[in-house]
């Protein structure tokens, strides 16, 4: 068959890492390439104008919205204080007064002769960009941002909520598949990435966060539980901005699934280590898995080479995981992969593999059910 | 395009980008009709590690290189034109790959204006991230930090009928000059804005976003209260999403240089084939097309075309979706065993983040099925409600429509004057059983009276819509020929009886002269087999209190056409159609049809689902 794309994460324990650090709007950067950085370098700083607050000063004053320019007490751009007067009518031959106070503090941004509103501009809102990862500048966009370089352990989650987070990685279990629990979760929790096994539920991410871990790391959550923590349905997988207290990464999927042997061998051998995470999830164009960065900066350059395995077609020999009922999350090496379609019980007639899970168990699967596995 | 020569066109290489699959079709000149030689298929590859639509398209050109035995490509470059048996004469494209389109819109008045706005942007294939109005009871700082904290793709302004009021046009301009609003994609440019409001009011628009938006005027969506003008709103959509937002899809702009025909985008494709059938035929039709991320209707009543993109209705990437819409139990009501919901919770969020996976058990499949009622269902309900006339201009609506604008659709989209129901997409077209595809088109649907059922045999419809553009007659002969799969028909009469009650008898004249006698009870199904290309003629007589077309209890002479299915007799009942509320009851009925149909093997949940390959253990 042609080219065999099977789609993986990237678990792998040296790698090179670059990531782009960029502010919503433009700003000034304040690093310079070649510039070593820690992941709470500020690397850039904006500030986003500030919300704005209208004021309907025609009907305040009780003047047509082209007089309203008239009746300003301070000039447009002028700054203003809460509670203010910065417009004034008078009627009834100047017996009566009206006035406009100033809401919030701020500056006089502008008048509508068309629908007699005044805005008033808050402060500005300062913005910054931090590093992320412990790294190097090695490229700088002028007015909007940087992008850091790295070298360390990466590794990428199948799904994740909630933002960009900084810790030391605490391993919280003795295995992959033991759940993560309550009487796992104390004190030395606080500030920490922490890692569990097989699945975690809401009631301990809840501990988590109340204990002050930074993020979980974990094999499995079930969708239920997830609605809990967010309060809604997630519809489309697009997640990075949950205020949430704790960033969760998920490595394998839904349900209670022991986290795969390498990722958690990787992450133990991590222990310790400041790591950078972000749950960040795209899946529809340009996407975004969550990820696990621990930087080893030190390190020689040699070994890049042990990185993902994913980019090439499936061949007999390979480890691979099923991503599908009804063998979901189970993990095997390829043994056969016959050209000719093949029925399944659906009677669907696709493109198959054999895997063999050990214990002399094996299966037909279809190719587009199995991920790839760096063995 | 004048460049191109239909005449000379013998060979044509087609490729749609789906969010999930990309597939490729090669179609040859074979005497004088064009043909449907092979396809094939490969996941998009708009994730990593490739982010790269091209290479999709590449991996899917090679199958098809593969199963022709055709050399179609010097390395990454399509040979064109064809030079003795290499190559093809002509590449050419859909795409829905790039995401959605996520707007934001605003109106004056938000069940007028702002609904309009709406309407127009989800019939270009939005997403309608939210509606602003003047009278939406938020506060204006409310607002600005709404349309601030979105960070839409594009904003479609609107407001005021044309001579109307200027001032809440300029206050909603106002507020957007205020939020000062980023787009989706980053610094690199500024956010499209189109303004299709009162004409009166386009200086001031100008004066307030000029310089701080890239803003594009069109013509008012609403220029009088009782007519609604959404064609040129939605083609500026469409124009600034091929632009703004699809050139940002990794690897569309390589895959647009590939091709000298304009990368047309899929609904707009199938839209296209839709609508000539309708017209050649003279029937009214409607089209469904379920895709990953999105489900798009089309239909064609009284010669009128509409389209809705539902743009978080899909089998992958927008499966959670589904759920989070319709509910866990009004998916759980189609599948006929015990499921626990936490299970089935997980299930379909696994799905969601591994998009590209397939149902291998049977009890999968039934669940993929189950939610795939539940999007066409959802998909249809949002077709109906916002189905406007003439390719979105000149709907009339009355000024007692305009109080119940959500219902309007309704008098467009009939159901029992439906002739034809065409299903395309993944879960229909690629169904095991041709009767899966035609249940759940009946589930999902409802069709009333007299309904003739077709799939899109290997979802070509794309491809063959951006073919009509440059060859109708290629694009027409293969649609006919290789591509539409006709079901057979279906009779459902509307109303409702006591279960077990007679409710239609037929007397069938079947070829070859055999009389049938049929008395089909109420609640049940009938599948009478009647071929592809075969007919019937049939006596429809209702019961009292059920209706084919003539009137309650009136007698109804047709000509059923069969299919690959058959005909279809529909009792459930219409008007409403209603699953029996007892979960033993509804799981009893749902077996029952599904026998009838013979729609799954006779095993429905597998004890050991897998094969193992012969002699091995």
């Amino acid at each position: 068959m042609a080219h065999s794309y099977t789609p993986g994460l990237k678990v792998t324990s040296l790698t090179t890492l670059r990531r782009e650090r960029k502010l919503p709007l433009p700003g000034t950067v304040l690093v310079k390439e070649g510039d070593r950085v820690t992941a709470e370098t500020i690397v850039a700083r904006t500030e986003l104008p500030g919300n704005v607050q209208s004021v309907n000063a025609a009907n305040l004053l009780g003047v047509l919205p082209e007089d309203v320019a008239e009746c300003l007490t301070k000039p447009v751009g002028a700054a203003v204080v809460k509670g203010e007067v910065f417009a004034e009518s008078r009627s009834f031959f100047g017996l009566f007064r009206s006035k406009c106070h100033a809401p919030v503090k701020g500056t006089l941004e502008s008048v509508s002769a068309v629908t007699g509103q005044v805005l008033l501009r808050e402060p500005p809102i300062p913005v910054e960009v931090d590093a992320y990862v412990d790294g190097t500048v090695v490229e700088i966009h002028p007015g909007s941002g940087v992008t850091v370089e790295t070298r360390g352990t990466f590794i990428q989650g199948i799904f994740g909520v909630g933002s960009e987070a900084l810790g030391s990685l605490h391993l919280c279990v003795a295995s992959p598949d033991e759940p993560l629990r309550e009487s796992g979760i104390d004190e030395t929790c606080r500030g920490k990435v922490v890692v569990g096994g097989s699945y975690v539920t809401t009631a301990v991410l809840r501990k988590a966060i109340s204990a002050g871990a930074k993020a979980v790391v974990v094999g499995g959550f079930d969708d239920h539980d997830l609605r809990d923590l967010l309060g809604y349905d997630l519809g489309v997988a697009i997640t990075g901005s949950e205020e949430l207290g704790i960033t969760l990464i998920v490595t394998e999927g839904f349900g209670s699934i022991p986290m795969a042997d390498r990722t958690f061998e990787l992450l133990k051998a991590c222990e310790g280590r400041r790591v950078s995470v972000s749950g960040a999830t795209q899946i529809r164009a340009g996407v975004l898995r969550p990820e696990i960065i621990a930087p080893r900066l030190d390190e020689a350059r040699t070994g890049d080479g042990a990185g993902s395995a994913v980019e090439g077609g499936l061949k007999t020999g390979d480890l691979v995981r099923v991503i599908r009922q009804p063998y979901f999350g189970r993990l095997g090496r390829v043994t056969a992969l016959p050209p000719e379609l093949m029925p399944l019980e659906t009677e669907a007639k696709v493109r198959v593999l054999e895997v063999d899970f050990g214990n002399g168990g094996r299966a037909l699967l279809p190719r587009a059910n199995v991920e790839m596995i760096e063995s | 395009m004048s460049t191109i020569d239909p005449e000379t066109l013998n060979s044509v290489l087609a490729t749609d980008c789906g969010s999930t699959t990309t597939k490729a079709i090669l179609i040859e000149r074979r005497g004088s009709e064009y043909r449907l030689i092979v396809r094939g298929e490969a996941p998009t590859t708009v994730e990593a590690p490739f982010e790269d639509v091209t290479r999709g398209v590449l991996n899917a050109i090679m199958e098809v290189e593969e199963l022709a035995g055709r050399k179609i490509l010097d390395g990454e470059r399509i040979i064109t034109p064809q030079k003795g048996s290499e190559g093809v004469d002509l590449y050419i494209s859909t795409s829905s790959a790039g995401g959605g389109l996520q707007m934001m819109v605003s109106g004056v008045v938000k069940s007028m204006t702002g609904e309009s706005a709406q309407r127009a942007a989800l019939g270009a294939g939005a997403i309608v991230m939210d509606v602003i109005a003047s009278n939406d009871g938020r506060l204006p700082y409310e607002k600005i930090k709404r349309i601030r904290h979105l960070r839409p793709d594009m904003i479609l302004l609107s407001g005021g009928v044309d001579g109307g009021t200027t001032s809440h046009v300029a206050e909603m301009a106002e507020l957007l000059a205020a939020a000062d609003p980023k787009a989706r994609l980053g610094v690199g440019y500024e956010l499209p804005v189109i303004y299709a409001g009162n004409k009166d009011a386009i200086d001031i628009v100008k004066e307030r976003l000029g310089g701080k938006v890239a803003l594009v005027i069109t013509e008012n969506l609403r220029p009088v209260l009782e007519r609604e003008n959404l064609g040129p709103a939605r083609d500026k959509i469409h124009d600034l999403f091929m632009e703004h937002v699809m050139a940002h899809a990794p690897g569309y702009r390589k895959l647009m240089t590939w091709t000298p025909v304009p990368i047309m985008p899929t609904p707009g494709a199938v839209g296209l084939i839709i609508e000539t059938i309708a017209r050649e035929e003279g029937i009214q039709v409607i089209g469904v097309d379920i895709g990953g991320a999105t489900t798009d209707v089309f239909s064609v009543f009284q010669g009128v075309f509409n389209r809705t993109v539902s743009a978080n209705l899909g089998m992958s990437y927008s499966v959670s979706n589904v759920l989070a819409e319709t509910g866990l139990p009004n998916i759980l009501r189609w599948v006929p065993f015990e499921i626990e919901e936490r299970d089935l919770r997980n299930r379909i969020k696994n799905k969601m983040i591994r998009p590209t996976t397939i149902p291998q058990s049977l009890e999968e499949l039934i669940i993929e099925q189950a939610i795939a009622r539940e999007a066409l269902r959802l998909a249809f309900e949002q077709h109906k409600s916002l189905a406007v006339g003439l390719k979105g201009v000149q709907q009339e609506r009355t000024i007692s429509d305009t109080f119940e604008q959500t219902a309007s659709g309704e008098t467009l989209v009939r159901l029992d004057h439906l002739d034809l129901l065409v299903g395309s997409g993944g879960v229909l077209s690629h169904a095991p059983r041709r009767a899966q595809a035609a249940l759940m088109m009946l589930d999902a649907f409802l069709p009333e009276h007299l309904t003739e059922l077709a799939v899109d045999s290997i979802f070509m419809a794309p491809q063959l819509g951006v073919l009509s553009t440059v060859h109708p007659r290629a694009a027409k002969e293969v649609f006919e020929k290789d591509c539409l799969v006709r079901l057979g028909s279906s009779v459902a009469p509307v109303g409702v009886g006591r279960d077990g009650a007679p409710a239609l008898r037929v007397s069938l004249e079947l070829p070859g002269g055999r009389v049938e006698e049929l008395s089909i009870p109420y609640g049940s199904m009938k599948l009478v087999p009647l071929a592809l290309g075969q007919s019937a003629k049939a006596t429809l007589r209702p019961e009292k209190g059920f209706d084919v077309g003539e009137g309650k209890g009136k007698e109804r002479q047709v000509t059923l056409k069969g299919g690959v299915v058959g005909l279809i007799f529909d009792c459930r009942g219409r008007q409403p159609f209603r699953l029996p509320d007892d979960r033993a009851a509804r799981i009893a009925k749902l077996h029952l049809w599904n026998e009838e149909l013979g729609i799954y093997p006779a095993r429905e949940r597998s004890e050991s689902p897998t094969p193992v390959l012969a002699g091995r253990a």
